[in-house]
C-alpha cells in the first residue's frame, strides 16, 4: 500500500539565493503520526507549507514525487489545490491566539469551512460545528458558537482550531507546532485529544515540533531535519533507542531528564546556529557545528541505513561512539 | 462616563441632528428658502434687537429666511460629505488593497499613483476643473471624490500589509479560501475600524473644501443655499449685520467638530472589541 502523503526530493528555494529545503523525503501513512523535528529555521514549516502549496511569494517548489491519496499535487492548479486545502488536508497553526479571525464568531468561521467545501445549509454546518466542538472537549458548544475569539482562552482556541480542521473529515492533518504557545497542562490535553481523534478517525498527522518530549509521546515515525535536509529518519522507538546522526544525538543531549541529570550538571548543547544554505551547497550542512567532521564532510554525505526503515545521512558508521569518532 | 465618551456622544448627536435636518428639510423649514422679500432685508435674528418672531435667524441681503436657508444648506454639506467619502473611499480602498495585498510590482504602481496624487495641488486643480466645465453640485462632488482618496489608499495599504501576514489569514489560505474571499471577508473586516476614522476625517475635509470652493465662487452655484456660499455672500454685510456670517460659520464649525468627535468615538469603540 502506498502512503497517503508521499514526498520525495522536495526542494524549496527563495530568491535564487537561499535554499530552504534541499531534497526532503517524507511518507505519512493513514492512521500514523509522522513527526518532523529540528530547531528553528531548519525548514520544517517551509516543507509543510510547500506540501500545502502555501509558500510565501517568491518561494519555488520542486519535487520528484509529491502525491496525496494517489493524486499528483505538482500538476494541480491553484483552484484545484484550494479545493483540497481545508477539505482532505487540513492544517493547524502554532499561535491559537491569532489564528482565528477576530471579526467573526467561532460558529460562522467553522460553518464557513464546511459550506465552502461541502455546501449544504448553514444550519447543518452549525450543527456539525457544535458536534465537533463537543467532540474536542468544549463544554456548552452552543454558547461558544456565538462567541468571538477574544472571549476564549488559548487552549480553547486551539481546540476550536482542531475542530475547525475536522469540519470536512480530512485524511491528513498538518499540525505546525500546535502546542508551543500553550502551557504544559493544556499541551498534554491537546496532544491527548489529537491521539484520540487519530484513533477514532484514522487521521494521518504530520506533526511539526522542536520538542522531543512531544515526539516521544506522539510519533510513530520521526524525521529529524537539519538545514533543509532530513538527516535521520526512523520509527520513534528506533530513534530514541539508537540515535545515529551526530545532530540527533546532540538534540537528545539537550533535553534534561528529571532524576537522571544531577542538579548543576552541564546540559548538552550544540554550538552555533543553523547556517543559511546558499544554492549549490555541497556536503554536510551540519559540518561546521559537528565535533566529528573531517575533510570528506565538505564534499559529500553518504546515505546510510542502520536497519530497515532507519536511515541517516552521515559518514560515521552505524554504531559509532564518541571515542571511535574522535 | 469619560470625557472621550461624552465627546463621542455629543458628536453623534450633532451629526445625527444635521442628518435628520437635511433629510427632512422640506418638512421643517418655516419659509421657502428661495423666496425673496426685499422689504425685509437683513432682519436680525429674533433674539436680537430689531428681530422678528417669524424669522428665527433673521433674513439675508435679499430678504430670504436665514433659518430655512441654513437647513437647506445642511443638505448640500451632508450630500457633498457623504458622496465624496463614498467616491474617494471606493478609489482609495481599492488601490490600497491591491497594493497592500498583492505587493511587489502592483504595490510599486499603487505607490507611484499615490505619490502623483500627493503632488497635485488640490485647490488649484479644483479651480481649474470648475473653470473648465462650469460649477455644479456634481462637478464639485466628482472633483473632491477623485482628489481626496489618497488618505484612504495609504491607510488601507498599510493596514492590509499588517493584516495579511497574520495567522488567521494563513489559516484561511490553509482552509482553501480564494484570494477574493480572503481579501473581502478576512482582511477587510479587520481594517474597517481604521477606515471609519479616515472616512469621518475625509468627510469633514470635504465639507470644508466645498465651503472654501463656494466661498471662492467656484463651488455650488447660487441660489443653492450652501453654507460656504452663504458665508461668501455675507462677507459684504458682516460689519453691520455680523450674524449673516456668524450663523453659517458657526454651523460649519459645529458640524465638522461633531464629525471629528464621532470619528474618534467610533475608533475607540470598534478598536476595543478587537484588541482584547
Amino acid at each position: 500500500m502506498s502512503a497517503l502523503l508521499e514526498v520525495n526530493g522536495l526542494r524549496v528555494r527563495f530568491n535564487e539565493k537561499a535554499e530552504a529545503v534541499r531534497g526532503v523525503s517524507i511518507a505519512v501513512n493513514k492512521g500514523e503520526t509522522h513527526c518532523l523535528v529540528g530547531e528553528s529555521g531548519c525548514g520544517k514549516s517551509v516543507s509543510a507549507l510547500a506540501v500545502m502549496g502555501l509558500l510565501a511569494k517568491g518561494g519555488i517548489r520542486t519535487a520528484d514525487t509529491l502525491s496525496f491519496a494517489g493524486q499528483d499535487l505538482r500538476g494541480l492548479t491553484e483552484s484545484q489545490m484550494s479545493r483540497l486545502r481545508g477539505d482532505k488536508m487540513a492544517m493547524i497553526f502554532q499561535e491559537p491566539m491569532t489564528s482565528l479571525n477576530p471579526a467573526y464568531t467561532i460558529g460562522s468561521q467553522m460553518a464557513e469551512v464546511r459550506l465552502r467545501h461541502r455546501g449544504g445549509s448553514k444550519r447543518e454546518a452549525l450543527d456539525r460545528a457544535a458536534a465537533l466542538l463537543g467532540r474536542v472537549g468544549i463544554t456548552a458548544p452552543g454558547l461558544r458558537l456565538g462567541q468571538f475569539p477574544h472571549q476564549l482562552s488559548g487552549g480553547l482556541r486551539q481546540r476550536v482550531m482542531i475542530a475547525m480542521a475536522l469540519m470536512c473529515d480530512p485524511d491528513l492533518l498538518i499540525a505546525d507546532e500546535p502546542t508551543t504557545a500553550l502551557d504544559v497542562t493544556v499541551q498534554a490535553q491537546i496532544l491527548r485529544l489529537l491521539m484520540e481523534l487519530q484513533a477514532e478517525l484514522g487521521l494521518a498527522i504530520l506533526l511539526i515540533t522542536h520538542d522531543l518530549g512531544i515526539v516521544a509521546r506522539m510519533a510513530h515515525r520521526v524525521s529529524v531535519m537539519y538545514a533543509g535536509k532530513v538527516v535521520e529518519s526512523a520509527s520513534a522507538e528506533a530513534l530514541f533507542a539508537a540515535p545515529t546522526h551526530p545532530y540527533t544525538r546532540g538534540l537528545l543531549d539537550c533535553v534534561p531528564i528529571p532524576g537522571k541529570i544531577a542538579r548543576g550538571a552541564q546540559l548538552g548543547s550544540i554550538p552555533g546556529t543553523v547556517p543559511r544554505i546558499p544554492l549549490g551547497f555541497q556536503g554536510c550542512g551540519f559540518r561546521d557545528r559537528c565535533a566529528h567532521a573531517d575533510a570528506s564532510c565538505a564534499t559529500g554525505v553518504p546515505a546510510q541505513s542502520r536497519a530497515p526503515g532507519h536511515d541517516y545521512a552521515c559518514r560515521l558508521p552505524a554504531g559509532w561512539t564518541t571515542e571511535q569518532a574522535a | 462616563m469619560s470625557i472621550r465618551k461624552i465627546a463621542a456622544t455629543i458628536g453623534a448627536v450633532i451629526v445625527l441632528g444635521v442628518l435628520l435636518m437635511a433629510v427632512f428639510a422640506p418638512l421643517i423649514v418655516p419659509h421657502d428658502p428661495f423666496a425673496q422679500d426685499l422689504n425685509l432685508r437683513l432682519v436680525p435674528p429674533s433674539f436680537m434687537e430689531g428681530g422678528r418672531s417669524d424669522h428665527f435667524l433673521g433674513t439675508d441681503q435679499l430678504g430670504r429666511d436665514y433659518f430655512s436657508r441654513l437647513i437647506y444648506g445642511s443638505r448640500i454639506s451632508m450630500l457633498i460629505g457623504l458622496a465624496t467619502v463614498i467616491t474617494s473611499g471606493l478609489i482609495g480602498i481599492t488601490l490600497g488593497m491591491l497594493g497592500g495585498f498583492i505587493g511587489g510590482r502592483a504595490d510599486m504602481v499603487v505607490m507611484f499613483i499615490i505619490t502623483c496624487r500627493l503632488s497635485i495641488p488640490l485647490i488649484l486643480v479644483a479651480l481649474a476643473v470648475v473653470s473648465l466645465v462650469g460649477s455644479s453640485l456634481t462637478v464639485v462632488v466628482m472633483t473632491l471624490g477623485l482628489l481626496l482618496w489618497e488618505r484612504f489608499a495609504v491607510v488601507t495599504r498599510t493596514t492590509v500589509m499588517q493584516v495579511r501576514t497574520l495567522d488567521y489569514v494563513a489559516a484561511a489560505w490553509a482552509a482553501g479560501c480564494s484570494r477574493s474571499h480572503i481579501l473581502l471577508r478576512e482582511v477587510l473586516p479587520n481594517i474597517v475600524h481604521h477606515l471609519v476614522v479616515v472616512a469621518t476625517l475625509e468627510m469633514a475635509i470635504a465639507i470644508l473644501l466645498e465651503a472654501a470652493l463656494s466661498f471662492l465662487g467656484l463651488g455650488v452655484p447660487p441660489p443653492l443655499p450652501s453654507w460656504g456660499l452663504m458665508i461668501s455672500e455675507a462677507k459684504d454685510y458682516m460689519f453691520f449685520s455680523p450674524w449673516v456670517i456668524m450663523v453659517p460659520g458657526v454651523s460649519l464649525f459645529v458640524l465638522v467638530l461633531g464629525i471629528n468627535f464621532l470619528g474618534d468615538g467610533l475608533r475607540d469603540m470598534l478598536g476595543a472589541t478587537r484588541d482584547a
